[in-house]
């Protein structure tokens, strides 16, 4: 479904991504793991498009991208970001936010879509004349997520989606997400830089360190601990050093 | 005995009449490591905050027995409270970049809390300074002393902050989420810096996280939080024997690397954890 190969970004001086590749099959998962700074967003930013500054190829579902994307791109990759009170607009209720994605795709019958994506994610049909503001952190992840699949999109890319809510909501958002996925076949490419959050998601995963992508392996390997890299290691023996306190 | 919190409550009004927003909370604390989890708007830090007195203008706070080592904070006067916030309790925040001052360079501001406390020449002071990133393991003191905040990462940030907190030598750390904006490798330093300082220095520590698992690694006890109550108290080593359901539950909706499962578990309120 998505194939990136040898991409790279560079922001002026500093080359941020250096040659990147990696496929991700039709409805399943792909993760990247790394620290600040190590590109990871970048990828992400690159592959939706509101970076048009990259060289290399990528591909969805066997079409090349360009740098200038038509609207039905728009429609079939849609993002998710960290923070729900900065992605949504604070002065529009749950159901503006919901219609535009509808408007500007022209999509009829946003009436019944609305409802049924509140339902699709279990808010509350109240929720939909609220503000941001009136809502949890995880309420408005769910609005963000809804908001993602207004336009019945097929590929998913989350950037750190659970990483600004409490670990009780964190569950529950993620196994919305499995949920979904299950549901309507999609396709998620997710940014975390915790590794049991990627690990519980995405069969497969990817390390990126200094702009370079230094590992990827299964999951399965990395809970057997068949790593190749260092830094794999690293964030491996970080990661489950605190589960066995 | 540092800090000794009996029946600690605190309320903010609101239309419906006042709201208890830390509802009973009784801790000791001596020198030794106190973690305190729970999730946003258990109170966990509206607790730590009583303490130095920096709650928000409208919160009301009573309290059967609020003392520093025998001040009683209720009735302190503003000079006195100003003896103890930074002097004898240092109060680390979350955000490096929002807690520095911007438009000071690391050395000064270290070198301003060191004089603050300490009196002394501007030469000492800056000496001090860097004495203090030394400590804090920076590499190359000198240099980052005359680094603007923007030019220093997260961690290093971070640890300017600790430095500033420990020029006045105090006799307690409180730590609020110190390492949420921190790189899990960076986190893993920072509070094995803490841990190491507080433990040479015979200090108290109050570390305030969500993350369960991190605090009872790096604490000696640990009290959770949820709506303003302590519902469970253990020792760091016992969180695996934890009894309370809603402990239980923070555990187990954690994902793990070890012990994969399709789907996480997730946290049933029961109604009857706030009474």
């Amino acid at each position: 479904m998505i194939e990136v190969a040898d991409l790279r970004i560079r922001f002026g001086e500093v080359e941020a991504v250096k040659g990147v590749s990696f496929t991700v099959a039709a409805g399943s998962s792909f993760g990247i793991v790394g620290e600040s700074g190590s590109g990871k967003s970048t990828v992400l930013r690159a592959l939706s498009g509101l970076n048009h500054d990259w060289t290399g190829q990528m591909r969805i579902a066997g079409v090349p991208l360009t740098r200038v994307r038509g609207r039905d791109f728009y429609r079939r990759v849609q993002m998710v970001f960290q923070d729900p009170y900065g992605s949504l607009h604070p002065r529009h209720t749950v159901d503006r936010a919901l219609s535009e994605p509808l408007i500007v795709h022209g999509i009829p019958d946003g009436e019944a879509r609305i409802r049924r994506a509140l339902t699709e994610v279990a808010l509350p049909q109240t929720a939909r004349f609220r503000y941001p503001h009136q809502l949890s952190g995880g309420q408005r992840q769910r609005v963000a997520i809804a908001r993602a699949l207004m336009a019945e999109p097929d590929i998913l890319l989350l950037d750190e989606p659970t990483s600004a809510l409490d670990v009780s909501v964190q569950a529950e958002v993620l196994n919305l997400l499995a949920d979904l996925q299950t549901r309507r076949n999609l396709t998620y490419v997710m940014v975390s830089h915790n590794l049991a959050v990627i690990a519980h998601l995405c069969p497969a995963l990817g390390v990126m360190q200094g702009g370079e992508m230094v590992e990827q392996l299964t999951t399965e390997d990395l809970r057997a601990g068949r790593i190749a890299h260092a830094h794999t290691a690293e964030l491996r023996a970080l990661s489950t050093e605190l589960e066995e306190a | 005995m540092i800090v000794e919190i009996d029946n600690l409550n605190i309320a903010f009004p609101s239309a419906t009449g006042p709201s208890l927003a830390v509802r009973g909370v009784s801790l000791q604390l001596g020198a030794e490591k106190l973690g305190i989890v729970g999730e946003s708007g258990s109170g966990k830090s509206l607790t730590a905050r009583a303490l130095l007195r920096l709650l928000p203008g409208n919160a009301r706070v009573s309290a059967d027995r609020l003392t520093f080592d025998g001040i009683d904070i209720l009735t302190a006067s503003e000079r006195d409270m100003r003896a103890i916030r930074g002097k004898r309790a240092g109060l680390i925040l979350q955000d490096p970049k929002y807690s520095l001052n911007p438009v000071m360079t690391a050395g000064a501001q270290i070198a301003e809390a060191w004089r603050a406390h300490k009196k002394g020449s501007r030469k000492e002071a800056m000496q001090g300074a860097i004495d203090l990133l030394d400590q804090v393991r920076i590499r190359d003191p000198a240099r980052v002393a005359a680094c603007y905040p923007h030019e220093l990462s997260g961690g290093m940030g971070q640890r300017v902050m600790i430095a500033m907190m420990l020029a006045p030598d105090p006799e307690m750390l409180i730590a609020d989420e110190p390492t949420s904006a921190l790189d899990a490798t960076v986190q893993a330093e920072i509070l094995r810096l803490m841990e190491d300082l507080v433990s040479r220095r015979g200090m108290a520590l109050m570390l305030i996280s969500h993350d369960l698992p991190l605090v009872s690694h790096f604490c000696d006890q640990v009290v959770v939080m949820y709506a303003g109550r302590i519902v469970e108290r253990l020792a760091a080593g016992d969180l695996a024997h934890a009894t309370h359901p809603y402990t239980r539950g923070l555990l187990s909706c954690l994902p793990t690397l070890s012990a994969p499962k399709p789907r996480l578990s997730v946290m049933r309120r029961d109604p009857a954890w706030l009474t």
